[in-house]
């Protein structure tokens, strides 16, 4: 959503889990030199995994986690209508990340695979982002989300501004890394057309980009199109890479169609 | 005829575990009628999903059942794909391979025994009082959390999914100067440590015990975190080839969860289960730790998991220490992995903060995975938890409800359950209906 945010004094932070393995909030806790002082700037009012007392009237909510049942859909509802601000928490909640790949199968193969006769009994949609639900304010990317991106979004959010969020793509910040390019060893990396942000870890780590940030604000596709060809590469391969973070977007219609029409 | 007096005891959403779980015991006329721990988590469908990926996104994947024992299933991930393709890892590599999983050992028990267990005797719902009334507490804690978390940034790059341990070794080293800073807040940890000893041997854990198996890996040079057997505190071992044998699987029909039990019945894992099982290879400093604690085998008060996690976080900072001289002696070398695909089968185990897990994958001569199999350790637990909790109920029903409530989460904690990791195989039915919070 466009448009200034509103400040808030000492906002009330709820923080919520849909599927996910709770790495983004781990994350929370995890910034051990800045967690005293973030608890004197904002009220944690919900946080499960932490803490016992839980309260009802929020300013912030925190979402975590994938959309795969449609209790998820009435619960985040009911916290859209009490929260002024939705902020979503990692790649699960938005693009759909890891989940998203159930979103490849049929609907219902995932759980006759795991629970055999009885996977009737484990109902499942299709995994989808919080925003397929409810409008979101801000998404804070990342699998996980980086501690100061979430100290940088809190910040922001406490004064009144937009959350820093990079529009770019990935490539820019692995040149500034210096990094040599995946593509000349011969790997498949979706940092031409993934959101900035990380720093390029994954490549500056020997590694490729797995797109957990989501795609670009305007990658340039001709480019990457060309990078493609020259590598012997097409379409179809960056879509067998592209599910692993972006299941919702890259499949969801399809399988959505699917099942509509079941 | 006599009225019937139930009591019911219900706790829905126990806080400060990982993940979503309700407490439900009844009492009829005094008699405990009905205990369950159910689990309330969403589907997650790992295995499913695994099918047609590419051998080397088996960690990737999997470590995103769980963000607190991320390193544990990539290394249990690598572990079974080595295995299923016939790589030996290096020297170098399963020496850095214990630190990654050691780190994350550390910061898991110090969240688990500071964040999560400690607030229930200090009498507050959270650590965030604490700040005011404990601060050298929440600062201790913060301190060793860390730390733990340090030793995953330098071996995997950051401490939740990390990105350097892939199949066949790591796509980056740490420096040797990296080493050394690390070895120098390892060093000074000790105060830290001997703190945290006194704190957790001054609390008055519940007098509660139940004999039961533990389980846990062996290996002949070490206290185990890998290995290929299963050992048995009621003896026996079990290749970890055929943990299917020995760690069975199956539906009960009060839970939408599947428990596991052994040929006698319900078992424990975790660290209660290796102190149990490996105290004499644990290290100096974390033997003393336990004798401090009360921990000297056998131990069957579960509450104890809590203290036995403070004697391996000691355990895994001076073996960490040691590991680390050994590679600043040696000397890293570049052994950039470069597995290639190969057709089969394999079997990883490795003890995570929580206890055995077990990955299973086939992989065929593409390379794409075509059967994923994965035992969590919470799983494993359930109906350990629920044995502990049929046998703890009728003392603690006399109490009174909230005392019985208390009491009864206090034993769900003990256990450190990580319920996002076990939904793999849980879903929520109707009988843990989300209630509107």
């Amino acid at each position: 959503m466009d448009g200034p945010l509103r400040p808030t004094k000492r906002p009330r932070l709820a923080l919520f889990e849909l599927a996910s393995c709770a790495g983004c909030q781990l994350q929370i806790l995890n910034c051990e030199d800045e967690l005293v002082d973030l608890l004197q700037l904002v009220e944690f009012v919900y946080f499960k995994e932490a803490i016992s007392e839980t309260g009802n009237e929020y300013d912030i909510a925190l979402i975590e986690g994938a959309v795969t049942r449609e209790a998820d859909e009435t619960r985040l509802r009911a916290i859209r209508e009490r929260a002024p601000l939705v902020i979503t928490l990692g790649a699960c909640a938005h693009p759909v990340g890891i989940p998203g790949l159930k979103n490849a199968h049929d609907s219902e193969e995932p759980g006759r695979l795991v629970y055999g006769d009885a996977a009737g009994y484990f109902p499942s949609t299709l995994a989808r982002p919080v925003d397929a639900i409810i409008p979101v304010d801000a998404h804070i990317p990342g699998c996980p989300i980086h501690k100061d991106e979430f100290l940088s979004v809190v910040t922001a959010l406490l004064v009144g501004r937009r959350p820093p969020i990079p529009g770019y793509p990935v490539c820019v910040e692995c040149r500034l890394a210096e990094n040599p390019c995946a593509f000349d060893r011969g790997a498949l990396c979706l940092g031409p057309v993934t959101r900035a942000g990380c720093g390029a870890l994954c490549p500056s780590y020997g590694s490729r980009c797995y797109g957990c940030r989501g795609p670009a604000d305007d990658p340039n596709v001709s480019s990457f199109e060309a990078l493609l060809e020259k590598n012997g590469l097409n379409a179809e391969d960056v879509l067998a890479e592209y599910v692993l973070y972006n299941g919702y977007r890259a499949l969801g219609d399809q399988a959505l169609t699917m099942e509509v029409s079941r | 005829m006599s009225a019937t007096r139930t009591v019911d005891v219900r706790v829905d959403y126990v806080s400060r575990v990982e993940g979503h779980g309700n407490i439900v015991v009844t009492a009829r006329n005094g008699e405990v009628d009905d205990v369950r721990f159910e689990v309330t988590e969403p589907p997650r469908f790992f295995e499913a999903m695994l099918r047609g990926r590419p051998f080397d996104q088996a960690p990737l994947i999997t470590s995103r059942i769980c963000g607190i024992c991320s390193n544990g299933h990539v290394l249990a991930a690598i572990t079974a794909v080595e295995d299923a393709m016939g790589i030996v890892p290096s020297d170098q590599t399963m020496l850095l391979r214990r630190l990654l999983l050691w780190g994350e050992i550390i910061q898991s028990h110090v969240l688990h025994a500071y964040f999560l267990v400690a607030p229930d005797f200090f009498g507050v719902g959270s650590v965030v009082p604490l700040v005011e009334t404990h601060p050298e507490v929440v600062k201790r804690a913060l301190r060793l959390k860390k730390l733990g978390n340090h030793i995953c940034d330098v071996v995997g790059g950051r401490a939740v999914h990390q990105v350097s341990a892939t199949i066949g070794g790591f796509t980056r080293l740490p420096t040797p100067e990296q080493l050394r800073e690390l070895d120098r807040s390892l060093a000074e940890a000790q105060t830290d440590l001997a703190a945290t000893i006194e704190l957790f041997a001054g609390l008055e854990l519940p007098a509660f015990e139940r004999a039961t198996e533990y389980l846990s890996l062996e290996s002949s040079a070490d206290y185990a975190f890998f290995g290929d057997t299963i050992f048995s505190s009621q003896g026996g071992t079990t290749p970890v080839r055929s943990y299917r044998e020995k760690v069975r699987e199956h539906v009960v029909p009060h839970s939408s969860a599947k428990h596991c039990a052994s040929d006698a019945g319900a078992f424990m894992v975790g660290a209660l289960a290796r102190v149990n099982n490996g105290y004499s290879r644990l290290s100096e400093g974390a033997r003393q730790a336990a004798v401090a604690l009360d921990l000297c085998p056998p131990v069957s008060n579960p509450f104890k998991n809590t203290t036995a996690q403070v004697v391996e976080t000691v355990h895994c900072v001076e073996e960490a220490r040691a590991v680390i001289a050994t590679l600043l002696e040696t000397g890293l070398r570049s052994e950039p992995p470069d597995p290639a695909p190969r057709a089969g089968r394999g079997t990883g185990a490795v003890e995570v903060p929580r206890g055995t897990l077990y990955h299973e994958y086939a992989i065929d001569e593409e390379g794409r995975i075509t059967d994923a199999n994965l035992i969590i350790p919470t799983g494993q637990n359930l109906a350990n938890l629920e044995a502990d909790m049929w046998a703890f109920a009728p003392y603690l029903i006399p109490l009174g409800t909230e005392k019985a409530q208390h009491t009864l989460e206090m034993l769900v904690r003990a256990y450190d359950p990580c319920i996002s990791c076990s939904t793999h195989v849980i879903d929520l039915t109707e009988s843990g209906k989300e209630v509107q919070r």
